[in-house]
C-alpha cells in the first residue's frame, strides 16, 4: 500500500503539473484545464501547473466580491467551495497524504538524515486561524480605496507559491528580478524555514499552516472513505503512535482531524485493527503475518 | 440542563444503536450532495469562467514579486 501511495502521489504531481512546454513559452499554462480544481496545494502561477489552486482561487474571488456584485455577476466562491467540499466529503485529508505535491515535497525532505523532532500539538490550531483570517476574512474585509481586497495568504505567507511559482518565474523571466523587494524576501524566508523544519520534523506545513488541510480536516467525521479502527481487535499496544507522520495516536482518536489516511499505522498493526474502508466496508488491510518456515 | 460534552437530545439518545450507525453512514452523502448543489449554483452564476480567467494570468503580487 505504501508503494501504491507513492505512485498515486507521483501521478497527482504530474497530473497537476503536466505542462512541460514552459521552458519554451517562458510562461504559465493558459488552457481550459485550468478550470479544474487541484485537490492539493498547487500554485496556479506555477509554470507547469495545469489546474487551479482552490485556496488561491477562493481568495481571488473573495477579494473581488464587491466589484463582482457591483457589476451584477455575484461571484461568491460557490464553485470553488463546492468543489473543495465534494473532495472533502469523499476523502477529506486523504488528499494531503495521497495527492498533494507540497505534502510529497515535505515527505521527501524528511527522508534527509538528521535528528528528528516532534511538533508541539497546539501548533495544529494555527492552520485554522490562517484559514479564517488570511483566506477568508482579510481578503473579504481588508479592502483598498477601489473596494478590492488582496490575496493575503498567497501574498504574505504561502511557501508553496514561492517554491512552485515565485522562484521558477524569476528564472524564466529574469526581467522580473527588478521588482524584487521585502515581500519576496519575507516569502523566501518562510519557505526556507519550512524546508529546514520539514527535514527535522514530519510534514510541519501540513500540520501547522496549511489552510487547505484545515478545510479538509473539517470532514474527518463525515467523509466517505476513511481509515477506521476495529475496537474489538485493538489491544492498545501503541504501535500506531510511533509511525504516524502527523503525530496522531490512532487508537485513541480514530476520527482525528490530523489523520491523512496514509495507512502507515495499518501497516504496523499486528491485530489488523486498522482498515481503510468505504462507509465502514473494509477495502484495504495491510499487515501480513510473517511466514514461519516449518523446521 | 445537560452537562457540557453530553448530548441532551432525547431522540438521539433513545435511538437504537443500529440506527445511529446508519445516520452516521448517510452523512457523507448528504455532505457531498450539499456541496454539489453549491458547486452547481457557482456554475450557474458563471464562476468557472472567472476562475479560469484568474488562473490563466500570473498574479505577480500573489507570488511575492512586485
Amino acid at each position: 500500500m505504501d508503494l501504491l501511495r507513492k505512485w498515486v502521489q507521483g501521478l497527482f504531481f504530474f497530473m497537476t503539473n503536466g505542462y512541460w512546454n514552459f521552458p519554451v513559452t517562458r510562461s504559465i499554462y493558459k488552457g481550459p484545464l485550468k478550470v479544474v480544481c487541484s485537490p492539493g496545494l498547487n500554485c496556479y502561477s506555477c509554470p507547469a501547473s495545469t489546474t487551479y489552486c482552490p485556496i488561491g482561487a477562493l481568495q481571488q474571488l473573495f477579494a473581488g466580491i464587491r466589484i463582482s456584485i457591483e457589476t451584477g455577476q455575484f461571484f461568491m466562491g460557490f464553485y470553488v467551495i463546492g468543489t473543495m467540499g465534494i473532495l472533502g466529503g469523499f476523502v477529506g485529508r486523504m488528499i494531503c497524504g495521497w495527492a498533494c505535491p507540497f505534502g510529497l515535497f515535505q515527505e521527501l525532505l524528511h527522508k534527509i538524515p538528521s535528528p528528528k523532532f516532534g511538533i508541539w500539538p497546539l501548533l495544529r490550531y494555527m492552520k485554522y486561524i490562517l484559514l479564517v483570517f488570511m483566506v477568508i476574512l482579510l481578503p473579504l474585509f481588508a479592502i483598498d480605496e477601489f473596494g478590492s481586497g488582496s490575496t493575503w495568504f498567497c501574498k504574505y505567507f504561502c511557501p508553496a507559491g514561492t517554491l512552485e511559482a515565485g522562484i521558477p518565474m524569476l528564472l524564466l523571466q529574469p526581467a522580473l528580478q527588478a521588482n524584487l523587494g521585502w515581500l519576496f524576501l519575507l516569502k523566501l524566508s518562510i519557505l526556507i524555514f519550512f524546508i529546514i523544519w520539514a527535514v527535522l520534523a514530519s510534514r510541519p506545513f501540513c500540520r501547522t499552516a496549511c489552510p487547505l488541510g484545515a478545510f479538509y480536516a473539517l470532514f474527518s467525521k463525515v467523509k466517505l472513505i476513511k481509515v477506521s479502527l476495529d475496537h474489538k481487535k485493538c489491544t492498545h499496544c501503541g504501535a500506531c503512535h510511533d509511525v504516524c507522520p502527523m503525530g496522531v495516536h490512532f487508537n485513541e482518536s480514530p476520527d482525528d482531524m490530523e489523520c491523512i489516511s496514509c495507512l502507515s499505522c495499518s501497516k504496523v498493526c499486528k491485530q489488523n485493527a486498522i482498515n481503510l474502508g468505504i462507509r465502514g466496508l473494509s477495502i484495504a488491510n495491510q499487515y501480513k503475518k510473517p511466514k514461519v518456515k516449518p523446521i | 440542563m445537560g452537562q457540557p460534552g453530553f448530548s441532551t437530545n432525547d431522540n438521539e439518545l433513545n435511538q437504537p444503536v443500529k440506527n445511529r450507525g446508519k445516520n452516521i453512514k448517510m452523512a457523507p452523502f448528504i455532505v457531498i450532495i450539499l456541496f454539489l448543489i453549491l458547486a452547481m449554483i457557482g456554475i450557474g452564476l458563471g464562476e468557472p469562467s472567472q476562475v479560469l480567467n484568474q488562473a490563466t494570468q500570473i498574479c505577480l503580487s500573489c507570488i511575492g514579486i512586485g
